[in-house]
């Protein structure tokens, strides 16, 4: 059974006169990881700020395991991890010294080794931060944000950098940290990384959840968002296509056919009869949700902002 | 719990500046350079600065010790300061335990245990050069708080108001005033060392010449250092920014 890690409702923040979070509603559970996703500027990195008590809101509330997030920093704080986007380590010291002051700031720290042997930290412990990868350096923020053995842990794009190897390690973190408990806030611009990882993704524009629920959930809100792909072993007639629409909506692009509008079983069965009559042979055949991507751009557009 | 997380910080911040190759330069060889300079050539009496019978040693050890506090509490800790903000450690620290005050205090804590070193190590080379004193300890502990304080506040200010880039060429520059014309080394003459006088530089100046071979306290110079350390402190407060 999930408890709620971290409960924020209505919250509100404003750049000047600019509103960049308008009543955000949202809550991070045990054992579960919620993906957050949005265009640039749509206000999830302000919305992680509040959330781990670096900003005070204008309005609302949120509340980590209970606590508020400003009045209550150094128990928030013992509790919850944050790997930010662009790293914040320092440049001059080097990955595991940088991970044994961190862990001399919490109560009860992960080991260093316990972090830095499975995502490799010790290939590169010998340089400075300045002279890692990108990669090498998202892979030490990702230390960071777990030495204090968090129960709640914020990710700024985690993989941001990464190549596909250090991505699958990651990965791995992730699902382990949810597989023992541990709630997981996932901010990414890779949808698939979303779909993949998260129990359930918020899709925020313009400082609002315009989107919520299971990838599954979000993927077959929309009725039509299902359709049927067949390829034939030779186009079909014109004739059969006219019989085809009558079935239900249908495409065609030389050998491959595809019906739209989530057809129903009786109307593949009929489309498939209907191709068996004609003696064309299917010779590949696939019924294709929509992805979350698609979702994503339905929900916010494709324009650049 | 907490203080230990600050001395924590006090600890880790300490060591990157000793372990910070041009820090090294500007907090520990620079202030040694120019006391052994000063000490060891005629250029004090040369300039008319000093009587030709007077002790070189007492400006030098003055200078050299206003020059290290410049060199730690201001420029320093202001390039380290603005570069950390640039990279979002501050931002990263402040999601920790420690917080944002403990961040401000292990900053200071680290100035502090700098300071430390370069007055030890300055002492030790102005002994060795012969360097007997006189030396007022009050007037040397209030030159060295209220001057860290001042200093520190209006780095920080810098470092937390400007891009790192900007920090890092103003603050060099403004030791390189402060050193050159500003009354931090040698008291200047005439209505330039009146105007002078009423600068952070020239008044940690003057209180730690008062301190060194005079031997008495430069109260003047301590209200200076003490307005310009709460205006420092104050707009620091309002206008500083993590990120």
């Amino acid at each position: 059974m999930s408890s709620s890690a971290l409960t924020i409702r209505g919250l509100q923040y404003s750049y000047g006169a600019h509103r960049v979070v308008d009543g955000i509603d949202l809550t991070a559970n045990s054992g579960a990881v919620l993906g957050v996703l949005g265009p640039n500027g749509a206000g999830k990195s302000t919305t992680i700020s509040l959330a781990v008590g670096t900003r005070r809101p204008d309005a609302g509330t949120v509340e980590i395991f209970g606590h508020d997030p400003v009045r209550e920093h150094v128990t928030t704080s013992q509790l919850a991890g944050v790997m930010l986007q662009d790293g914040g380590l320092p440049m001059s010291s080097k990955p595991l010294q940088v991970l044994r002051h961190l862990a001399s700031l919490y109560r009860d720290p992960l080991p260093v080794d316990e972090l830095a042997g499975p995502l490799g930290l010790h290939d590169f412990a010998g340089r400075t931060m300045r002279r890692l990868s990108g990669g090498q350096k998202q892979r030490v923020a990702l230390a960071a944000a777990l030495i204090g053995r968090p129960r709640l842990v914020f990710l700024d794009e985690p993989c941001a950098g990464l190549d596909p190897q250090a991505r699958e390690v990651v990965h791995t973190f992730i699902r382990r940290l949810a597989d023992r408990g541990v709630a997981v806030v996932l901010t990414t611009h890779d949808l698939a990384e979303a779909e993949d990882l998260s129990d359930e993704v918020v899709v925020i524009d313009r400082g609002r959840i315009i989107a919520q629920g299971a990838p599954e959930e979000l993927r077959n809100a929309s009725a039509d968002s299902r359709s049927l792909s067949i390829r034939l072993d030779r186009p079909a007639s014109a004739q059969l296509l006219s019989r085809m629409n009558d079935i239900a909506p249908t495409s065609v692009q030389g050998t491959h056919i595809v019906i739209e509008d989530a057809p129903s079983s009786a109307q593949v069965a009929a489309a498939c009869s209907a191709l068996a009559e004609a003696g064309l042979e299917i010779t590949e055949m696939d019924m294709h949700a929509q992805s979350l991507a698609e979702v994503f751009f339905d929900l916010t557009g494709r324009p650049l902002r | 719990m907490r203080l230990r997380r600050i001395v924590s910080q006090t600890k880790f911040e300490t060591v990157s500046v000793l372990r910070n190759g041009e820090q090294l330069l500007l907090s520990i060889i620079f202030p040694l350079g120019l006391l052994i300079f000063l000490a060891e050539t005629p250029l004090l009496a040369g300039l008319d600065i000093i009587d030709s019978t007077a002790d070189p040693l007492n400006i030098a050890v003055a200078g050299a010790l206003s020059l290290s506090l410049a060199s730690s509490a201001f420029t320093g800790q202001a390039i380290a300061t603005a570069f950390d903000r640039r990279y979002g450690v501050l931002r990263q620290l402040a999601t920790t335990p420690l917080g944002t005050n403990g961040l401000i205090l292990g900053k200071l804590g680290a100035v502090i245990a700098v300071v430390v070193i370069q007055f030890a190590l300055v002492f030790a080379v102005a002994v060795c050069l012969g360097f007997r004193g006189p030396v007022d300890v009050l007037g040397l502990v209030l030159a060295t708080v209220f001057g860290t304080a001042c200093l520190l506040s209006l780095g920080l200010l810098m470092a937390g108001t400007l891009r790192a880039e900007a920090t890092l060429a103003a603050t060099n520059l403004i030791w390189v005033l402060m050193a050159g014309v500003g009354g931090l080394v040698v008291a200047h003459p005439g209505e330039w060392g009146t105007v002078v006088s009423y600068l952070p530089s020239g008044a940690l100046g003057d209180v730690m010449r008062s301190a060194i071979g005079v031997g008495g306290i430069d109260i003047k110079a301590i209200i200076v250092l003490l307005i310009w350390g709460l205006v420092g402190t104050l707009a620091a407060r309002r206008w500083f920014r993590f990120e």
